[in-house]
């Protein structure tokens, strides 16, 4: 590899590759890896994890929503937490358990697996680079993510282990800025932020790298139109998140401010967020002159676009399964190029919409309304395309295809009901009710978790040289995507009905006494679903060693990644990848005439033909 | 198999509609009809978009559904259309849900007016104010003002004073202040399908106007701390007459500790 020459140009590193492989010891090779696959893989691994510490989180929450105030199974008596309650949790364990769900769910899983597993695999190989352009920064991307899960595992406990950080991913102030507000105020609240901002760090490090990468590492032939969806959607999250992101972390600092300097003995202190006169707690009332719906404004103008974010990669790299599974080209490469680029766009102008319920001026309301509106217009181009890409195709019925499916045919549901909480005065009635709760679930479980369980099974032989069992992954499947219904629909109705989000416990309203059936069978659904996904753990697992083996291109895909061996070794290519074509070409008359119905974006144009354009209407 | 997997994705939406369509007869549906002006306008829309949403998600679902379904029952052997688009096709749907997306948008404009601009609030409610309530961990706070006095943002001498209970004359608009002690929280009348955050250091006029006399749940929808949960309180709408004996009673009752009664009985038994 490369040494650390720091910022070398792309070309001179490429050219720096050449000379050949340095002695590596275990500890440069598989944990202070500087190879975009090991950092890929690593990130995986940890996201997977993750995703179950934050399923474990959401089962908690399920269970006293079901059960409330009966005995919690495991965190009741196990842990024994709240043993002389006779494992009754408390309602600011409740509040912990939701908002270390979010923030697991959020932070250390969906965001990572997309950009930081998948952006990091796959970049090079798609692009037909030898690695990152700056790769200890990407090692360093990697590695930041573990401060920022300690933070977050010193936050459980920081307040003591019943009050770990409790006001919501979001962390609105006051209930975040001052520490008298709740047991979950204290020091949870600022290592919570802590690990917020480093997940900032670890993610600003990505971004930069993706964007340099795409732009100078591609290799000859690879023009951005012959670029894979999957790309051009890491590339824009990748603009998406450099640009965003300072905002969250300034906003983040200005909090930690105001928190901090509150505990020095002077009197002068930041009030970012913080208004006169405000009494909490019978503490004295607040000196200031801030104002708490700045953090609103800060926060969101963040997390809209990261939700987008959190969504657009799945997207791209959907569009490049749902091809190849359908031996069909993309339907419409470059509207859903241009859908993804105006998602990305309007992404940045929509952030009030979580904030119509706030007092601000409804001038205002009205014009996010309206950019809100509109960017379900390129959500609806893509979903029509991706229904283009499978008709008439010739679909090949695995666990990757119909995880595919199964995000377009979600993914369809999480942008209709957002359709309700555009509209200013529907969402009166629905804010910060489970409505909600069900249009994000549907999105970015229904869509980008679907997405990453079929990326997961795509790439793997990539990355470990074996192929995932595919009996397993539809067992997976079908458990998963029934059990995410059975949880999450349900949710929509319960919005309809009034029941608002974050309660500990609803039926002490008498308007939502008869509920607590429906939100049993949500329970036992998700039950099922979180056990199911033991089943990918386990095949993920025991893949690595009984996998069949798989060749180079066990899909007969189309990317300069199936031209690489798998997995590839250092430095991604034995042949350095030259693209005649766009990524799509699968049953071309050019490919048939290979005898067979894909064309590698490697393969030059035979003898008698003119070199196509990347796709032609 | 790949039948079944075809079927798979044209059964659940099917169970997806069903469901929604028994809901209202289960109970899983609104708390009740709208019980305010403004809640019939928001109702209105909501089912406008519920149609529009309906027959969208029933098109793409079928369209999936088919393309699945066509896939599975490929003969052996033959091969996938080749085709990278169609001009034509992104051209309609580019232009068919913009045009539907932006009529969504008009639609609400009015309603969004109604309820937030206050130069559009009705006169009378907006000219007197019948309360103030700030909420705080973890109740309603309300303050009335002094009766045949006009409610100033500060306390004033003679306020009333009462907890987790609102009282509004029925069937005419009402206006109240909303604002908060501590933390942000959000006054949410389900059935009046009124919500409206309790910023700190703001004070947000809201209004509206119940059409039948009764009680209606007043909840918190921002978090605002362990017991979020709690914030159980009454609207509750009775006609002029009972609403201002509520109030004379509730003066009565804060104003007057009946030290000075027991000393008049007792001067009698004298």
């Amino acid at each position: 590899m490369a040494t650390v020459t720091p910022s070398l140009g792309a070309h001179g590193h490429a050219d720096d590759h050449a000379h050949g492989h340095h002695e590596q010891t275990f500890i440069s090779k598989y944990v202070f890896s500087i190879d975009h696959k090991v950092i890929g893989i690593q990130f995986l691994v940890t996201t997977l994890l993750m995703l179950m510490v934050g399923g474990a989180l959401a089962l908690a929450v399920r269970w006293q929503l079901a059960f409330p105030w009966g005995s919690m199974p495991i965190v009741g008596k196990l842990f024994g937490l709240f043993q002389t309650e006779g494992g009754q949790i408390s309602p600011e364990f409740y509040t912990m358990l939701f908002t270390m769900h979010a923030s697991v769910m959020i932070f250390l899983v969906i965001i990572p697996v997309l950009a930081g597993a998948f952006g990091n695999f796959l970049i090079p190989l798609q692009i037909g680079a030898d690695d990152m352009a700056f790769p200890v920064l990407n090692m360093l991307s990697y590695w930041f993510m573990w401060p920022a899960i300690a933070c977050f595992g010193i936050s459980f406990v920081a307040s003591g282990a019943t009050a770990g950080p409790g006001n919501g991913w979001t962390s609105y102030p006051l209930l975040s800025d001052l520490a008298d507000a709740a047991p979950s105020s204290g020091a949870a609240q600022t290592w919570w932020l802590f690990g917020l901002t480093l997940v900032g760090v670890s993610s600003m490090m990505g971004s930069v790298n993706y964007m340099t990468t795409i732009i100078n590492m591609r290799a000859p032939g690879m023009t951005l139109f012959r670029m894979p969806l999957t790309i051009w959607s890491m590339f824009i999250t990748a603009i998406l998140q450099a640009f965003a992101l300072p905002v969250l972390t300034a906003a983040g600092f200005m909090l930690v401010f105001d928190r901090l300097s509150s505990l020095l003995p002077t009197d002068v202190h930041s009030v970012f967020f913080i208004p006169a006169g405000i009494v909490v707690n019978n503490a004295a009332p607040t000196i200031g002159g801030g104002q708490p719906l700045l953090w609103q404004h800060l926060f969101w103008f963040y997390s809209h676009p990261a939700v987008y974010i959190m969504l657009l990669p799945a997207m791209g790299m959907v569009s490049d399964m749902l091809a190849c599974m359908c031996r069909k080209p993309v339907f419409g490469y470059k509207p859903m190029v241009y859908s993804m680029a105006a998602i990305a766009g309007l992404g940045f102008i929509v952030w009030g919409h979580h904030m119509f319920t706030s007092g601000m001026n409804p001038a205002l309301g009205m014009t996010f309304m309206t950019s809100t509106m509109m960017i379900a217009l390129p959500s609806a181009i893509k979903v029509f395309n991706w229904i283009g890409t499978i008709w008439d195709g010739n679909i090949k019925f695995n666990a990757v295809f119909l995880n595919c499916a199964a995000f377009v045919a979600l993914f369809v549901v999480g942008g209709l009901s957002g359709i309700f909480m555009a509209a200013v005065p529907v969402d009166i009635y629905f804010h910060d009710t489970y409505f909600i709760v069900a249009h994000f679930h549907y999105v970015l479980f229904g869509a980008t978790l679907f997405g990453v369980f079929a990326a997961v099974q795509f790439w793997y032989p990539k990355m470990f040289g074996r192929e995932m069992n595919d009996t397993v992954q539809k067992w997976h499947f079908a458990l998963t995507f029934i059990g995410m219904n059975g949880t999450f629909f349900p949710m929509h109705l319960l919005g309809i009905a009034g029941m608002p989000r974050r309660y500990a416990d609803p039926y002490l309203h008498g308007y939502l006494e008869h509920l607590l059936p429906m939100n049993q069978f949500m329970t036992i659904s998700a039950i099922i679903m979180g056990f199911a996904q033991f089943l990918l753990l386990g095949n993920f697992a025991l893949s690595f060693f009984f996998g069949k083996k798989a060749g180079r291109n066990p899909w007969g895909a189309n990317g300069l990644e199936w031209s690489a061996p798998s997995p590839p070794g250092h430095g991604n290519f034995d042949v350095p990848p030259v693209c005649y074509r766009g990524p799509y070409e699968y049953s071309s008359p050019e490919a048939e005439a290979m005898g067979q119905d894909f064309i590698l974006q490697t393969s030059p144009p035979p003898a008698g033909y003119k070199a196509s354009s990347n796709h032609g209407h | 198999m790949k039948k079944f997997w075809a079927l798979f994705f044209i059964f659940w939406p099917i169970v997806a509609l069903y469901v929604c369509l028994v809901a209202p007869s289960r109970n899983w549906w609104f708390p009740s009809a709208p019980m305010s002006s403004l809640g019939h306008q928001i109702d209105g829309l909501f089912y406008l978009i519920l149609i529009i949403v309906t027959v969208t998600f029933v098109g793409t679902q079928v369209g999936l559904g088919y393309a699945l379904w066509k896939g599975a029952t490929k003969k052996p052997g033959e091969k996938a259309m080749f085709s990278h688009g169609s001009h034509k096709l992104e051209i309609m749907w580019t232009i068919v849900p913009s045009f539907v997306l932006v009529f969504i948008s008009l639609t609400q404009l009015e309603v969004l007016a109604n309820i937030r601009v206050l130069a559009r609030f009705p006169d009378e409610a907006r000219k007197t104010p019948v309360a103030e309530v700030t909420a705080r961990q973890f109740e309603w706070r309300i303050r009335y003002p002094k009766p045949g006095t006009q409610l100033a943002t500060e306390p004033q001498e003679g306020d009333l004073y009462f907890v987790n209970e609102l009282h509004v004359p029925v069937s005419q608009p009402v206006m109240v202040h909303l604002r908060t002690q501590d933390v942000q929280h959000a006054f949410f009348a389900p059935k009046l399908r009124v919500k409206q955050d309790a910023v700190p250091g703001l004070v947000i006029p809201i209004w509206f106007e119940i059409e039948k006399a009764g009680e209606y749940e007043l909840v918190c929808a921002e978090l605002c701390g362990w017991g979020h949960y709690k914030m159980k309180a009454r609207i509750i709408a009775e006609s002029e007459e009972s609403y201002l004996k509520y109030l004379s009673a509730l003066e009565s009752d804060q104003n007057e500790d009946g030290v000075a009664e027991q000393a008049e009985s007792a001067s009698a038994e004298e």
